[in-house]
């Protein structure tokens, strides 16, 4: 019966086993032991990290009234497996929705292009951010839809209409912020303009994380390692801003129906009380899904409501221009207060010709700020531009001249903590032997009336004005009084002294009050306190814009402000009444029956 | 007719304790990764009736039971029912075609009670290895017999056709390991060869036939699979027919004149070469059937016939391919083949099983810790699936463990088998040895991702009271018939 032939080949049916098994034990070896990324995908398979949010940090006005805060929003969310026996027109009627609008919404959903996170066992966002109005009704009838589900997450709600420029918004991440900085991920919200931008590491706070263990349903099956890797979420800081809001929404007012800013400093601290820009817009807006709607047609609207002109817009500050002239002088010994030059009808000289209006001539420092006199200001930059005893060239004294002007602050971004800043425009010696073949002391001329090539944004100018507030220093002018838990930047507290010594400011602080008392700042005048002032007309392709600098009371200065009226006209036209009510307001806290007359004739005067 | 004793004794100190030994080993083995793929993380009981583990517990015991009662039962009585017993089992799994409710596609499970489902699939095995032992255990049977061969296969086919019927292609398809206990027992080895042949040319037809050759239109699977068979069918003339006339010669100039065409394509004008392979096939099949015209060797017209369907292949690989399949099964093997990446769909499977396995590392994740297969990334995790839990929880070192001893196991039986005193229980044995092969690689194979997805269970590992019982059973039927083999018979 026994084949020996045929019993060899038990060991062709014992190779066929041996050789299965040596194959798989190679592949197990290949799968196992080699260099692969099984292990890490099963980890992103199983491991779901439940991200908690921090409550986003609230934000006050220097006064301690609350300007930002969170407001809990709903979210309609739909788990698409547990939809049974829905009554869809019930939903669409509650919800506002057409039936095509939800067949469509849900055929997103449902599309993996488009929802690349979609699993018919998680919930998936329905509708966003409903209305807590439509949240109460559909609370009531939330279980008669199954498979509906309301989530709630905080959106940003502000008290007032104003300061939207300073306050800015949140919006999701865009994909830059998230390669920028890993703690974003998709769908998180960042501070996107204003102090939410510029303090978002204060504000958001620090996420919180609860490891999770999913199944492949994306069902949750319970905590990993009992919560061994669990992190709490730390809620955002309060931030204190230094505005006043009162002041802020006066401000606003004032500029309606016009373009342009308003800006006022605490001399003493650098602390800004009110930063208008106009035209503005409701911070409200930007919440939610709104936003987008929004900002496509602001960007679109040819004034550039979103442009934040006070500190984004860079203008020829025309006479405001001035005192950093006569400081110059001053310092550098060109003039001293008493120096008179000529002035009949404006700066002649050779072929050049800048006029000026009527007023006694020849005439010095005081009178000359306080009539706002060309003449004087363009005879002072021709020589000392031409003063070959103290510089060797007209190139030196433009570089000794710049120097000057970057010491008060001007032809650099002051470093506001505010996004967008600019830096405006203070011209030197290069700039002009690159645009002109020849240039003298005649050609740039311009300069010292704060025309030409110069140009400063509403903040540098007011920063002027606190500046000769503070005879001859400034500190960074900033935005956020105080962070609740934490400090606001060294930077923000620097003193910087100006290259002029302080009793020349004495001087110019004269020469600002007699505009006030008999010049070109009359209407700034009030019974109360000392205010100084200096107008600006700066010419312009258009009508001329007007501007203002001014800072009250005269001897211990609690405020200074700069006003910018786009094509307003003379600086007695807008801006010194604009000016006089914003430090009125702030000073007495209350604008007087007078002023609330012309406070309302301001505002209702629109330029277009 | 057997005369064995009448008694048990004697019988327990003959048994196979080594054998019984590795399978309890392999069953409390198996248990633990039960208990790793059906352990929840909200509901840690692992003795609970409710859960899988629970209830395997259950089937594992009544298991043993089985096993001793079946160690009562003598050989003497399968060698008489054997007939019977193939009868019974043909009509039950006619039945169960019409009976068993639609469970997933497949109509195999005939409820017995609420909860208790068994597969008659699994146990017809035994049925049929009893069935061809019985057939076989005649004196001067011989396998190169056309007549009795032909018989021994429809023994086979019939079942393998039923549960076809059934919806479950992959259970059948295990009664294709009863050729390599044919193969034991004297089918030649030729028609294994042919069977792997078509394998080699299905597998490497359908994975190159869209990748072509540089500048020709000829695509890179039809032309290896005409080569392939032009191979095939040369070394089958030259192993048996070594002395035919002017053969050397004919191979020489198939050669000479496909390099002139390989050439002829790449430097002068570009054709599709396949068409003269194609052209050569034929001159060979001319010249088998001449010989076979000349000599009327029967093995000539095997060999032709084997070169014929060698070189169909080339025909009918797309369309078996595109119209007898069925589409789950035509995905499948294209996912196997690497020619669809469907990481979502249907190789989401053997992909996450791979993800399971290659996570567990050197040492593994330690019991009950796998998240892969625990929070059900894997589908089927403690039936088919089984294996990436001991892969995922118990690293390479536990699978490793586990293969060896498979190996251990099977070359034991292989030991057994050889040592039967007649054919009935070496063809058993062998039924056995082939069936425990068979499911080990396809089974391991297709989590590993070497085999199609076919959803046949690891037996004593898989989760299932069926497949359990249908591997006892089959199992200690063999040990009673070893346990007899001092006995004297005849």
């Amino acid at each position: 019966m026994k084949d020996v032939f045929l019993e060899r080949r038990k060991f062709v049916i014992a190779g066929i086993a041996l050789f299965v098994v040596f194959v798989y034990i190679c592949r197990l070896a290949y799968l196992q032991l080699g260099q692969n990324d099984y292990k890490d995908t099963a980890i992103h398979n199983a491991i779901y990290n439940k991200v908690l949010f921090p409550s986003r940090g609230a934000i006050y006005d220097r006064n301690g009234k609350l300007l930002v805060y969170n407001q809990p929003a709903f979210d309609v969310m739909v788990i698409t497996r547990e939809i049974n026996d829905l009554d869809t027109l019930a939903l669409c009627k509650t919800l506002g929705i057409s039936k095509d609008e939800f067949i469509k919404i849900l055929s997103n959903i449902k599309d993996t292009s488009k929802n690349p996170g979609y699993s018919s066992y998680s919930q998936q966002l329905f509708i966003p951010q409903i209305p807590a109005s439509e949240y109460s009704i559909l609370q009531e009838k939330l279980f008669r839809f199954k498979g509906f589900y309301v989530r709630e997450h905080n959106i940003r709600q502000y008290t007032y209409p104003n300061a939207a420029h300073i306050l800015g918004d949140i919006a999701e991440v865009s994909p830059t912020d998230i390669e920028n900085d890993d703690y974003y991920k998709s769908g998180d919200y960042i501070g996107k303009q204003g102090v939410e931008k510029s303090y978002e590491k204060e504000l958001r706070g620090t996420k919180g994380v609860e490891v999770l263990l999913r199944d492949s349903r994306g069902k949750i099956q319970g905590r990993y390692r009992n919560g061994e890797f669990d992190s709490v979420p730390r809620p955002g800081k309060d931030l204190r801003l230094s505005i006043d809001i009162e002041l802020q929404a006066l401000g606003e007012r004032l500029m309606s129906g016009k373009r342009g800013s308003i800006v006022a400093i605490e001399p003493s601290t650098g602390e800004i009380l009110c930063l208008v820009s106009s035209p503005t817009y409701d911070p409200r807006n930007l919440i939610g899904k709104e936003r987008g709607k929004h900002i496509l047609s602001m960007v679109q609207d040819q004034r550039r409501p979103m442009l934040n002109r006070a500190i984004a817009g860079a203008y020829p500050p025309g006479s405001t221009f001035k005192p950093s002239q006569g400081l110059t002088f001053l310092q550098e010994g060109i003039i001293t207060s008493g120096t008179p030059f000529p002035c009949t009808g404006g700066f002649k000289y050779k072929n050049m010709k800048v006029g000026c209006h009527g007023h006694p001539s020849p005439i010095a420092l005081v009178p000359a700020l306080a009539t706002s006199c060309n003449g004087f200001f363009c005879w002072g930059l021709y020589h000392m531009f031409n003063n070959r005893s103290k510089y060797s060239s007209t190139n030196e004294a433009m570089t000794t001249w710049k120097d000057y002007m970057v010491s008060m602050g001007f032809g650099y971004k002051l470093g506001i903590d505010l996004p967008g800043e600019v830096r405006g425009m203070i011209p030197n010696a290069e700039y002009y032997t690159k645009h002109l073949n020849h240039w003298n002391a005649l050609s740039v001329i311009s300069i010292s009336i704060g025309q030409g090539e110069v140009t400063l944004t509403p903040l540098q100018i007011a920063n002027q004005g606190a500046t000769i507030a503070n005879r001859g220093h400034y500190i960074t002018p900033h935005i956020v009084k105080s962070i609740k838990g934490g400090s606001i930047a060294d930077s923000l507290k620097a003193v910087h002294h100006t290259k002029v010594n302080p009793r020349y400011y004495e001087d110019i602080v004269r020469g600002m009050r007699s505009a006030v008392l008999g010049g070109t700042c009359k209407g700034a005048q009030n019974p109360w306190y000392e205010v100084c002032g200096k107008t600006g007309t700066a010419q312009n392709k258009g009508h001329d814009h007007s501007a203002f600098m001014g800072f009250a009371p005269m001897n211990n200065p609690k405020i200074a402000v700069a006003v910018y009226v786009e094509n307003g006209g003379f600086g007695a036209a807008f801006g010194v009444p604009i000016g006089a009510l914003i430090m009125e307001k702030y000073i007495r806290g209350e604008l007087s029956a007078d002023s609330k007359v012309r406070a309302s004739n301001i505002q209702h005067r629109s330029i277009n | 007719m057997y005369k064995g004793y009448q008694t048990n004794k004697g019988i327990f100190s003959s048994l196979d304790w080594i054998t019984i030994g590795l399978y309890v080993v392999l069953l409390i083995w198996g248990w633990f990764s039960v208990c790793g793929a059906s352990y929840d993380f909200s509901n840690p009981n692992v003795f609970g009736f409710g859960s899988n583990s629970g209830k395997q517990m259950i089937w594992i015991c009544t298991s043993f039971i089985l096993a001793s009662a079946l160690l009562m039962i003598e050989k003497r009585f399968y060698y008489n029912a054997a007939t019977f017993i193939y009868v019974l089992m043909i009509f039950v799994l006619i039945l169960t075609i019409f009976i068993a409710p639609d469970t997933k596609g497949s109509r195999s499970w005939i409820p017995i009670g609420s909860s208790i489902k068994l597969q008659p699939a699994e146990f017809a095995k035994f049925a049929v290895a009893l069935a061809i032992g019985k057939y076989m255990d005649r004196y001067g049977l011989s396998l190169t017999n056309m007549k009795e061969f032909a018989k021994v296969v429809g023994m086979i086919i019939f079942p393998m056709l039923l549960i076809i019927a059934q919806k479950e292609t992959g259970t059948a398809l295990v009664y294709l390991a009863f050729f390599l206990v044919l193969y034991r027992e004297g089918m030649s080895g030729s028609a294994l060869f042919a069977a792997f042949s078509f394998v080699v040319y299905f597998v490497v037809g359908l994975k190159y036939e869209d990748e072509y050759i540089t500048d020709m239109p000829v695509s890179i699977g039809e032309f290896t699979v005409l080569i392939l068979s032009y191979v095939f069918t040369v070394g089958l003339m030259y192993r048996y027919e070594r002395h035919c006339p002017k053969l050397t010669e004919m191979v020489i100039g198939g050669i000479v004149i496909n390099i002139f065409a390989y050439l002829f394509s790449a430097f002068v004008i570009p054709f599709n070469v396949c068409i003269v392979q194609i052209l050569v096939n034929i001159g060979l099949m001319i010249y088998i059937g001449a010989q076979y015209i000349y000599d009327k060797k029967f093995k000539h017209l095997l060999i032709l016939a084997f070169a014929i369907a060698s070189t169909g292949t080339f025909f009918l690989c797309d369309y078996v391919f595109n119209n007898i399949l069925q589409d789950h099964q035509r995905v499948r093997i294209e996912v196997l083949l690497g020619k669809k990446e469907d990481i979502r769909g249907a190789g989401y499977n053997v992909n996450q099983a791979k993800i399971a396995i290659g996570s567990g590392g050197f040492f593994g994740k330690g019991f009950l810790k796998g998240t892969q297969t625990k929070l059900r990334y894997v589908p089927e995790q403690d039936t088919d699936f089984i294996f990436c839990t001991v892969g995922e929880e118990e690293g390479f070192i536990g699978s490793v463990g586990v293969l060896l001893f498979y190996l251990f196991f099977i070359w034991r039986l292989i030991i057994l088998a050889e040592r039967q005193p007649d054919t009935l229980g070496r063809v058993y044995g062998y039924s056995v040895v082939s069936i425990f092969i068979f499911h080990l690689f396809v089974n391991i194979g297709m989590v590993l991702g070497l085999t199609p997805v076919i959803g046949i269970p690891l037996p004593f590992f898989s989760y299932g009271g069926s497949s359990l019982w249908g591997f006892t059973l089959l199992l200690f039927i063999f040990l009673r018939m070893d346990a007899e083999r001092n006995l004297k018979s005849k």
